[in-house]
């Protein structure tokens, strides 16, 4: 693993995972299995475990566009739970005031939140690291008041929320049922988001943004226009944020402004820490954890529940310090036959 | 079926040939989660979260139902009572909730926690038919037997607590010109409504309806404005920072209306005592619960019962607490349900039973306060008592008023 030296306080404390190097034959057949098994999870699996699994992938969306902001761009936010409200709040109100499919709300979702994540990128990226921290942090704590802002009412159902339809399967495949079919629709999209932000990464512009990361006054230098890259990844974080928002929205059937409070947000960041700072798929072990430690701490003791929590944070952060990403990769390097050869061994502090 | 004779049994075979592709035989008189040993119920709370403060309320349910097992459990079942922590988020309560019916197969979920929560798995526990019984939460729309008729409220509503002080306006100052201070969002509407509602065709009384919103510094401007206005009647719907606020600026501008306090901010700790004992003197609110602070009933009979459980089962628990009261009060009620039940217990006769209560009380309410339900009506407690505050605490006077809505 590589510690990349940054210029940027906030983020610097983090590590950040490089993005596992396979073979490419390999690395296909490693997402070819990944997909036939998420692909198999419905019709094995009850409803609510499909419900759940549909939950995790959601939160490893919305981690995704965490990611791409700290992990790949490193600024950030506290203030991605107003993001992913806004996207749920995009897709309720559409359907319910103005009877639009669900399907189309979810594109909606995610430029709505571009714009608004650009907009709100525009003055608060003048702001450096911890203060951009604040400002964001800010926006997490102001909206869900904002939601419940009585001027907002006739459209955001004020403090009560608004009901959502559950999706319906389409006729030619009524013999799955509202759960299922809730599933393999936010597979798709996932799939499509998480092939979309490999594919920005791996592009120019990804190593543009990666660029400003590692030390912005060199990418500066190099002629990359720092103020408009780090809106637009801002933009495009709020983005797939937003577009998980939706998808909570559709999964959850219900949106009110205290699902969105800054809580979330810092659910969001815990989980980009475990799942792997600057990893792609890491983001979906993030959303594991995100879903699944709050119950088992729970079932382990309902009144000491948050101790717990806190307790499997810490072994998991001290296990794997470079996240869920991270240790695959070193469980990788240790099991290879190739370990031996000190080419393909990096450094830091992993050994 | 306590006689099995061959003509029964002829009659049965039809039935159960109809009936047996959704019950199993054996279970004809068993819903989900039940045996003849055990019955399970489901439960969510803010264990953890920005809400937590109020956990006591399902920590008394679990503990009440750990006591009805030691007694012996509800017609020979035990309870098997889970409870899961929703940390007062709405997806996290749709989870949560899921897994209860789903996963661990509940009979019915029993007073979850929080307008929100509650509102965010109104429409599942509907459509799948489940109860969701007593919720802890005062919006009005739990009593909603026909478009909701698995849902059931307990505590008085905002709309029953606003015709209650209607009724007691009318009595004491049929002329009176109202000022009504309100939230601006839907449990302040509810308050505004009910009034509304409960002076009927006199509603030209209210003079001033002002509102604030949670984000105003003070309501000082609306108090001073009522007063110009020459209000005599203040009925103050505000939760306890404005409440104290709009008690304290008509003292300072010595403005004595008849003022009427809402339930939600007549606490002496987190409303009187910062607006001025002084200034609070003659108001007057209403109660439906003991107040487990009031010294008055030390030697009350439902109060020593409650103070005995939270002695045996809740050792740490602090009984200043309201919400150990509140929720030993709702597991009383799910209790009773239950026994109405015999050995019926199918959801469809839980809410049966639940909308069928008859003069049910629970040793926390009032005196005289009954529980009373129909098919039409799924507003359990709806009476109420006005006390006035003598600058040193509340006193209770005068009947029980009804002010349900139906």
């Amino acid at each position: 693993m590589t510690i990349i030296p940054k210029d940027d306080v906030a983020a610097g404390a983090v590590p950040v995972t490089r993005a596992i190097r396979l073979r490419p034959a390999v690395r296909h057949y490693l997402i070819a299995a990944v997909i036939a098994v998420a692909a198999v999870i419905p019709l094995v699996a009850s409803s609510f475990v499909t419900f759940q699994v549909t939950e995790v992938m959601i939160y490893g969306l919305a981690i995704l566009g965490l990611n791409l902001l700290i992990g790949f761009n490193g600024q950030f936010s506290l203030g991605h739970s107003a993001f992913y409200g806004i996207g749920a709040y995009t897709t309720a109100i559409l359907m319910h005031n103005y009877d639009v499919a669900y399907y189309w709300t979810v594109p909606a979702a995610g430029v709505v939140c571009f714009v608004v994540g650009f907009l709100f990128g525009l003055p608060a990226l003048r702001l450096q690291n911890l203060y951009l921290a604040l400002a964001t942090f800010a926006l997490g704590n102001a909206t869900p008041q904002i939601l419940k802002f009585h001027a907002l009412e006739s459209w955001t159902g004020g403090v009560q929320g608004l009901v959502v339809d559950q999706p319906d399967p389409p006729d030619f495949l009524s013999f799955i049922d509202g759960d299922q079919w809730l599933y393999y629709f936010t597979l798709v999209v996932i799939l499509v988001m998480f092939a979309a932000a490999a594919n920005l990464i791996r592009s120019r512009t990804g190593r543009a943004i990666m660029a400003i990361r590692d030390n912005s006054i060199a990418a500066s230098a190099m002629g990359i226009n720092l103020s408009l890259y780090k809106t637009l990844t801002f933009g495009v974080s709020a983005l797939y944020t937003g577009v998980a928002g939706a998808l909570g929205a559709l999964a959850v059937a219900f949106v009110a402004p205290d699902s969105f409070t800054i809580f979330l947000s810092i659910s969001l960041l815990v989980g980009l820490v475990i799942g792997g700072v600057g990893s792609i798929p890491g983001c979906i072990f993030g959303g594991l954890f995100v879903l699944y430690v709050p119950n088992i701490a729970n079932s382990l003791s309902t009144g000491l529940a948050g101790a717990i929590y806190g307790v499997i944070l810490l072994l998991v952060v001290f296990v794997m310090p470079a996240g869920a990403a991270g240790f695959v990769r070193y469980a990788a390097q240790r099991l290879s036959p190739r370990r031996r050869n000190p080419s393909t061994r990096t450094e830091g502090g992993m050994s | 079926m306590k006689h099995l004779t061959r003509r029964s049994i002829l009659a049965a075979v039809p039935v159960a040939a109809l009936t047996l592709k959704a019950w199993p035989a054996r279970a004809a008189n068993y819903g989900p989660g039940v045996t003849d040993k055990e019955i399970k119920l489901g439960n969510t709370g803010p264990y953890s979260g920005p809400a937590s403060s109020y956990s006591p309320v399902p920590k008394a349910q679990a503990a009440y139902w750990k006591m009805i097992n030691d007694q012996g459990g509800i017609n020979g079942r035990t309870i098997n009572f889970i409870s899961y922590d929703d940390a007062y988020t709405p997806p996290k309560t749709v989870e949560m909730v899921r897994k209860l019916v789903e996963e661990d197969k509940v009979f019915l979920v029993a007073s979850p926690l929080g307008t929100p929560c509650n509102s965010a798995i109104w429409h599942y526990m509907n459509e799948k038919k489940v109860p969701q019984l007593f919720v802890a939460t005062g919006a009005t729309k739990w009593d909603d037997p026909k478009g909701h008729p698995w849902t059931i409220g307990w505590q008085p509503n905002y709309q029953s607590e606003g015709r209650i002080y209607a009724t007691y306006i009318l009595k004491e100052k049929s002329d009176g010109k109202i000022g009504v201070l309100y939230q601006n969002d839907d449990f302040g509407k509810d308050y505004v409504k009910g009034v509304k509602d409960g002076l009927g065709d006199k509603a030209s009384m209210i003079i001033v309806e002002a509102s604030y919103e949670t984000t105003d510094p003070t309501v000082d401007s609306q108090v001073v404005d009522m007063k110009a206005k020459g209000v005599d009647v203040f009925v103050n719907t505000a939760i306890p920072k404005f409440a104290a606020q709009a008690i304290r600026k008509a003292g300072e501008i010595g403005w004595k209306p008849l003022h009427i306090l809402s339930s939600i901010g007549n606490s002496v700790g987190a409303t009187l005592k910062p607006a001025g004992l002084e200034n609070a003197k003659d108001i007057v609110s209403d109660f439906y619960l003991k107040d487990a602070t009031d010294p008055k009933w030390k030697d009350d009979a439902g109060y020593k019962t409650w103070a005995a459980f939270m002695d045996k089962y809740l050792p740490d628990g602090d009984k200043q607490d309201q919400g150990y009261v509140a929720g030993a009060s709702l597991a009383a009620m799910t209790a009773q349900v239950l026994k109405q039940c015999g050995d019926e217990l199918t959801r469809e006769n839980v809410m049966k039973q639940a909308g069928s209560l008859h003069d049910f009380t629970v040793p926390m309410l009032l005196p005289g306060i009954t529980c009373n339900t129909t098919a039409t009506d799924f507003a359990p407690v709806k009476q109420v008592q006005m006390a006035k505050f003598d600058g040193e605490r509340w006193n209770l006077f005068g009947d029980l008023i009804r002010g349900a809505i139906g």
